[in-house]
């Protein structure tokens, strides 16, 4: 469903994404993980158009969309939450979710009645007459989730959704995830919370400074040395290794 | 509906007034208080529910002044089509200085200040080509005749400035329950929010600020047939686009009611102190400064802003703190 083909970028001198591929098959969670900085943000920013990669493609359903607007890309049926949450803090829950339906809904009342189920399933209903400025963190990524779900999206991307949430929120946003994918739309996300991506992804690509450094199941990449050195230092996965089987003699 | 309603009623009380009021410097303060309503409207759309703030809006007002005389009196255009041209004159200004500087991202005080500068370029040029007479201005000959849009009677005046107003309410009343309304709130309170959920930003803005450059060229276009005067100062300058800006801020930006609040409580303010100060010239000038300051400092969201947080507006305490 989509397939980039060794995408770069850099800011000047920072090399932020390098020779990057990656394929998100229709229908599969494909968990993207690595260390702060790694470049995980830019990559879903030349992925969905915010930034245009100096070298690679990318390709939507077959289709070249490499450096299309953002809007445009949207309107093609792939949609990005952000990091950082940007709600249109003056409105309420209800009419930031309302924005998002508007794509695919001209009339005001249809995208209002589909804010409604939108905020159904992520467990926002109680909240669908708040300012989003009152939210709560939790509320926030929910509400983050809600507004890119609106859009009608084939393919989901989601920028650390669960980054904030405490352990309860956590274990109760996963099912809403799965949920989502399996009502037929492909999930594409950046997480740090290792439970998250444990129990929901098929698969897992790592991005360490800005390179990919391992691919595969989680468990595989749970267990790959490489990737532990990423997170945890040079030396790391020997010295485990020796701690592992002195535990064991 | 209520808000439609609510509107219906206000034009209904604003057509009735000749019948009360019958004191010609009472009626012209009436006017010139929907007059100022229209023009805080027109910056209202673009700043109020878009977000661009505007310091030049008076490059809209003067273009439709212009096109609204110099085709009557120099192309001996008749005046109804003169005020469709003026309208189509306003949006393409807006079109081209909306194209100019939404293409390249201009923001916040770098837009308020290219609008500015388009402004004083155009006042510039105004007084210096004589087709639009020059620093001498223009007169419009007297003609009093509804085909010439010209009225003996004040009250005719009144209809067609609250024409204009309630124009400006129904746009207003549009964007907030319309998906256009909506996109545009949107890319307002975060652009790349707006962008990534499908919002056409470049486009959105775009059309917003043609939308305002042509009420606010009914204005102008207003102006000149009340005045049967205009020259480059009171077209293009910095007068008008303080004018348009006060009301809105003062009433409650992005509200449907705010302008005409804010028009009202200013000219109210106006005649107050021009009735305790005499004629001295500026002084209500003064007023309409220190309240601005007022506002800004203490209620920022305007009067209907203050209003609604002074009673918790719109169910912000209701369901509470789960999530």
């Amino acid at each position: 469903m989509l397939d980039c083909a060794h995408l770069s970028i850099s800011f000047g001198g920072l090399k932020a994404v390098q020779d990057v591929s990656i394929a998100v098959p229709q229908g599969a969670i494909v968990a993207l993980i690595g260390p702060n900085g790694a470049g995980k943000s830019t990559l879903f920013g030349l992925v969905s158009g915010f930034l245009k990669p100096d070298a690679g493609t990318v390709r939507f359903e077959g289709a070249d969309i490499t450096g299309l607007a953002p809007h445009r890309v949207c309107r093609l049926g792939m949609t990005r939450t952000f990091q950082i949450v940007q709600p249109f803090a003056a409105q309420t829950v209800r009419e930031n979710i309302a924005v998002g339906a508007h794509l695919r809904r001209a009339s005001r009342r249809a995208a209002l009645e589909h804010a409604e189920v939108v905020a159904r399933q992520v467990g926002l209903t109680e909240q669908l007459d708040m300012l989003a400025i009152n939210l709560t963190i939790a509320g926030r990524k929910r509400l983050e989730l809600a507004r890119a779900l609106a859009t009608g999206p084939k393919l989901l991307l989601l920028d650390e959704v669960l980054a904030g949430l405490n352990p309860r929120e956590i274990t109760e946003v996963i099912p809403v995830i799965r949920a989502i994918r399996d009502a037929g739309v492909t999930v594409f996300m950046i997480e740090h919370v290792m439970q998250a991506v444990m129990s929901l992804a098929d698969a897992v690509h790592v991005l360490s400074n800005g390179v990919l450094i391992a691919a595969g199941s989680p468990r595989e990449i749970a267990n790959d040395a490489r990737v532990i050195e990423a997170y945890l230092g040079h030396g790391t996965a020997a010295r485990m290794k020796r701690q592992a089987e002195g535990a064991d003699a | 509906m209520r808000e439609l309603a609510g509107i219906c009623v206000f034009c209904a009380l604003a057509a009735l007034t000749p019948l009360f009021v019958t004191s010609g410097s009472l009626q012209n303060l009436v006017i010139m208080t929907l007059y100022a309503t229209l023009l805080g409207q027109a910056w209202n759309i673009l700043a109020g529910f878009g977000g661009q703030f505007s310091f030049g809006h008076a490059v809209f007002f003067g273009s439709g002044a212009y096109a609204m005389a110099v085709l009557q009196v120099k192309f001996g255009w008749n005046a109804w089509a003169a005020l469709a041209a003026a309208l189509a004159a306003g949006s393409a200004v807006g079109a081209f200085i909306g194209a100019l500087s939404f293409r390249y991202g201009l923001k916040g005080s770098y837009f308020a200040l290219v609008t500015l500068a388009f402004a004083e370029v155009f006042r510039i040029l105004a007084n210096t080509f004589l087709f639009t007479g020059a620093g001498v201005g223009m007169m419009v000959p007297l003609n009093e005749s509804a085909a010439a849009l010209q009225f003996a009677d004040r009250s005719g005046y009144l209809y067609l400035i609250l024409a204009m107003v309630t124009a400006g309410f129904l746009i207003s009343w549009w964007l907030k329950h319309s998906r256009f309304g909506a996109w545009l709130q949107a890319l307002r309170d975060n652009e790349d929010s707006a962008a990534a959920l499908g919002v056409d930003v470049f486009r959105v803005k775009l059309i917003a600020i043609m939308i305002s450059g042509a009420l606010m060229a009914a204005g102008g276009a207003f102006y000149v047939q009340y005045f049967h005067y205009i020259d480059p100062h009171i077209a293009y300058g910095p007068a008008v686009s303080i004018e348009a800006l006060l009301a809105p801020i003062v009433g409650g930006m992005g509200t449907l009611w705010g302008p005409l609040l804010g028009a009202a409580v200013l000219h109210a303010l106006g005649e107050l102190t021009r009735s305790v100060t005499g004629d001295a010239p500026g002084v209500n000038l003064m007023v309409y400064g220190v309240v601005l300051i007022l506002m800004v400092t203490f209620l920022p969201r305007g009067i209907l802003g203050g209003v609604v947080t002074l009673f918790g507006g719109r169910g912000a305490k209701k369901g509470g703190d789960r999530a």
